[in-house]
C-alpha cells in the first residue's frame, strides 16, 4: 500500500525528463501536441480488422523516442501500466464475434480475435505517442500548447493544478496510510475505516484549497490567469507538423506490410 | 507619507463560531523596523497575521498599513505593498514552474513581460534561487522551496515583508542561510515564529501574544530576560540566552 509513493515518485520522473535538452524538446509544443493529436486521429480512423496497416505507425513514437532519449524502459512501462485496461476493454471481442476470418496455416482466426488485436494496437500506438509527448514536452508544455490552441483557460489551469497537487495530495495520503499501518497490527485496510481516511483527506484538501486561493489573493490575483509566453512558432516547428502529417497520410494510404507482401509472393 | 508602517489600533476579532481570537490589540511598526511576533499556540499570531493583508478583517478596530485603514476598497493597493509569505511552502508555490510561481504576482499588477522576467530574476537571485527558476516545486527541499516562496513576494517589490515560522522544519544551515538573507532585507519585517533563536539575530523588537493580547512590546533582549513574562507566556528563554549546558555558567547578554 505505502509503494503508493514511488508510483508517485515515478510520476515525477516524468517532468525530469520534460525539461532536458534535445532538438525535440526545443520545438514548439503546439507543433507536438497537433502532431500528436494528427496521430491518434489518423490512427483510431483504421478500421476494426486493420492490423498490418497498422504496424508501420509505430514508426512515429519509436523515433520521437529515440530523437528526445526517453529511455525505453520507461517508455515500456508506462505502457505495461495502460496494458490491463486496454486488454480488458478488448476481451469480450473474440467471445461475441466469432466469424472466421483469416487462415493462418492450421489456424483459424475470428473476426473477434482480429479487432480485439487491432484495437489493443491502436491503443499501444496512442498510449506511447502521449507518453513520449509527455517525456518531450513536460505536462507544463502540453498545457501551455493547449491554451495557445485554443481551449478555454479555466481548463488549462485546472489541469495544471491537478497536476502540481497530485503530489501534495498523495504525500498527505501516504503519510495517513503509513501511520495507519504502523498501529494496524497487520490487518488490512477494512472499508470502515477507509470512509474516515478519505473523508480526512478531502477536508485536508478542502483547508489547503483555501489556502492557496488566499496566497493567490496575496498576489493580487483577480481572476484571470496572464501567462508569459516565450515559445514561438518557427518554420522548424512547421516543417516537423507537416513532415509527420505527410507520413501520416502516406501510411493510411498505402499499406506497406501488405505492399511489400505481394512484392515478396510475386517475386518468389 | 510612508507606505511602511503597520498599525493596530484596538484590534479586536471573534470567529463565526464565538473564539474570540484577539482583543485589544494595539501597537505601531514603524519603517524598515523588524519585529517578531511571538506567542504559544493558539495565542492568536496566526490570527494576526492575516490582518496584514486582508485575508481576515477586523471585527472591531482598525488595522492601518502605511495610514491607510485596511477596508475592503483598499485591499488592492495593500495586498502590493505588504508581502505575505505563508508557513507552508506549498501553499504558495502553486504554478508548474518556480519562475512561473514568481512572475505571478508581476503579470497580475499588469506589467509587461519584460519588467516581469527582470523582477523574476532579481527576486530568484535575491533569494539564491535563480537555478530553481525552470524547477516544479515537488522537486525542491524544504529550505529552496522556503526561499521559492518568499522570492514569488519579492518580486511584487512589497514594502512590508511578513513572514509565518519562514525557519520551521529546516535544516540548520538552511535555516543559518535564511536567516542572513532575511538580515540583508531592508523591508518593515513582521516574523511569527517559535524560533527565539532567529528573534535575537534578526528582531530588535519582540510582541508577545497570549491569549489574543498583547502581553509585551519591547526591546527583545529585555523581555527575553525577563523570565516571570515567559514563563506566564508558555515560553522559553532563547538557547542562546541560557546557562551553558556543560558547565552551568550563565553566558553574558
Amino acid at each position: 500500500m505505502v509503494n503508493l509513493g514511488d508510483r508517485f515518485r515515478d510520476l515525477g520522473r516524468m517532468d525530469a525528463l520534460g525539461s532536458q535538452e534535445s532538438t525535440l524538446h526545443r520545438l514548439d509544443p503546439r507543433a507536438k501536441v497537433l502532431v500528436t493529436a494528427a496521430f491518434a486521429l489518423v490512427v483510431s480512423s483504421f478500421g476494426r480488422y486493420e492490423v498490418s496497416g497498422l504496424l508501420p505507425f509505430a514508426l512515429f513514437p519509436v523515433s520521437l523516442a529515440i530523437l528526445g532519449e526517453v529511455p525505453w524502459g520507461y517508455l515500456l512501462k508506462r505502457i505495461g501500466l495502460a496494458l490491463p485496461f486496454m486488454l480488458v476493454l478488448g476481451a469480450l471481442n473474440p467471445v461475441l464475434d466469432r466469424e472466421v476470418l483469416l487462415h493462418v496455416g492450421p489456424l483459424a482466426i475470428t473476426g473477434g480475435w482480429l479487432s480485439s488485436f487491432s484495437m489493443v494496437l491502436k491503443l499501444v500506438l496512442t498510449v506511447a505517442s502521449a507518453v513520449v509527448l509527455v517525456a518531450t514536452t513536460g505536462v507544463d508544455g502540453v498545457c501551455q500548447a493547449l491554451e495557445r490552441l485554443g481551449l478555454p483557460q479555466v481548463f488549462v489551469v485546472q489541469i495544471g493544478f491537478l497536476h502540481r497537487y497530485t503530489f501534495v495530495l498523495a504525500e498527505e495520503a501516504v503519510r495517513m496510510l503509513r501511520a495507519r499501518e504502523l498501529r494496524s497490527n497487520g490487518h488490512g485496510l477494512t472499508h470502515r475505516e477507509f470512509g474516515p481516511l478519505a473523508g480526512h483527506l478531502l477536508l485536508r484538501t478542502w483547508d489547503r484549497a483555501q489556502r492557496i486561493h488566499q496566497a493567490m489573493l496575496a498576489r493580487g490575483f483577480d481572476g484571470n490567469f496572464h501567462m508569459l509566453r516565450r515559445s514561438s512558432f518557427g518554420p522548424r516547428d512547421l516543417l516537423f507538423l507537416f513532415a509527420w502529417c505527410a507520413i501520416f497520410l502516406l501510411l493510411r494510404i498505402v499499406n506497406f506490410p501488405m505492399l511489400m507482401g505481394s512484392l515478396v509472393s510475386g517475386g518468389g | 507619507m510612508s507606505h511602511h508602517i503597520v498599525e493596530a489600533i484596538e484590534l479586536c476579532h471573534r470567529y463565526g463560531d464565538g473564539t474570540q481570537a484577539l482583543t485589544e490589540v494595539t501597537f505601531r511598526i514603524h519603517h524598515g523596523e523588524s519585529v517578531a511576533l511571538v506567542g504559544a499556540n493558539g495565542a492568536g499570531k496566526s490570527t494576526l497575521l492575516q490582518h496584514f493583508n486582508g485575508v481576515l478583517l477586523p471585527t472591531s478596530g482598525a488595522v492601518r498599513i502605511g495610514e491607510v485603514p485596511l477596508v475592503k476598497e483598499t485591499l488592492r493597493d495593500i495586498r502590493r505593498t505588504v508581502g505575505m509569505v505563508f508557513q507552508d511552502p506549498d501553499d504558495q508555490l502553486f504554478s508548474p514552474t518556480i519562475g512561473q510561481d514568481v512572475a505571478f504576482g508581476p503579470l497580475n499588477l499588469g506589467l509587461p513581460p519584460a519588467d516581469v522576467e527582470a523582477r523574476v530574476r532579481a527576486a530568484l537571485d535575491r533569494m539564491e534561487a535563480l537555478s530553481l527558476k525552470d524547477k516544479p516545486a515537488y522537486r525542491l527541499s524544504a529550505g529552496e522551496k522556503r526561499r521559492a516562496a518568499i522570492a514569488t513576494v519579492l518580486s511584487m517589490t512589497p514594502d512590508i515583508l511578513v513572514l509565518d515560522e519562514p525557519t520551521s522544519g529546516l535544516d540548520p544551515r538552511a535555516r543559518r542561510q535564511l536567516i542572513g538573507l532575511l538580515r540583508a532585507f531592508h523591508h518593515t519585517k513582521i516574523i511569527a515564529t517559535h524560533d527565539l533563536d532567529m528573534v535575537l539575530d534578526l528582531c530588535p523588537r519582540t510582541l508577545v501574544l497570549h491569549e489574543g493580547r498583547v502581553k509585551a512590546d519591547g526591546a527583545t533582549r529585555e523581555i527575553f530576560a525577563d523570565e516571570a513574562l515567559l514563563a506566564a507566556c508558555h515560553l522559553e528563554k532563547p538557547l542562546t540566552m541560557q546557562g551553558c549546558l556543560m558547565c552551568g555558567e550563565k553566558r553574558g547578554i
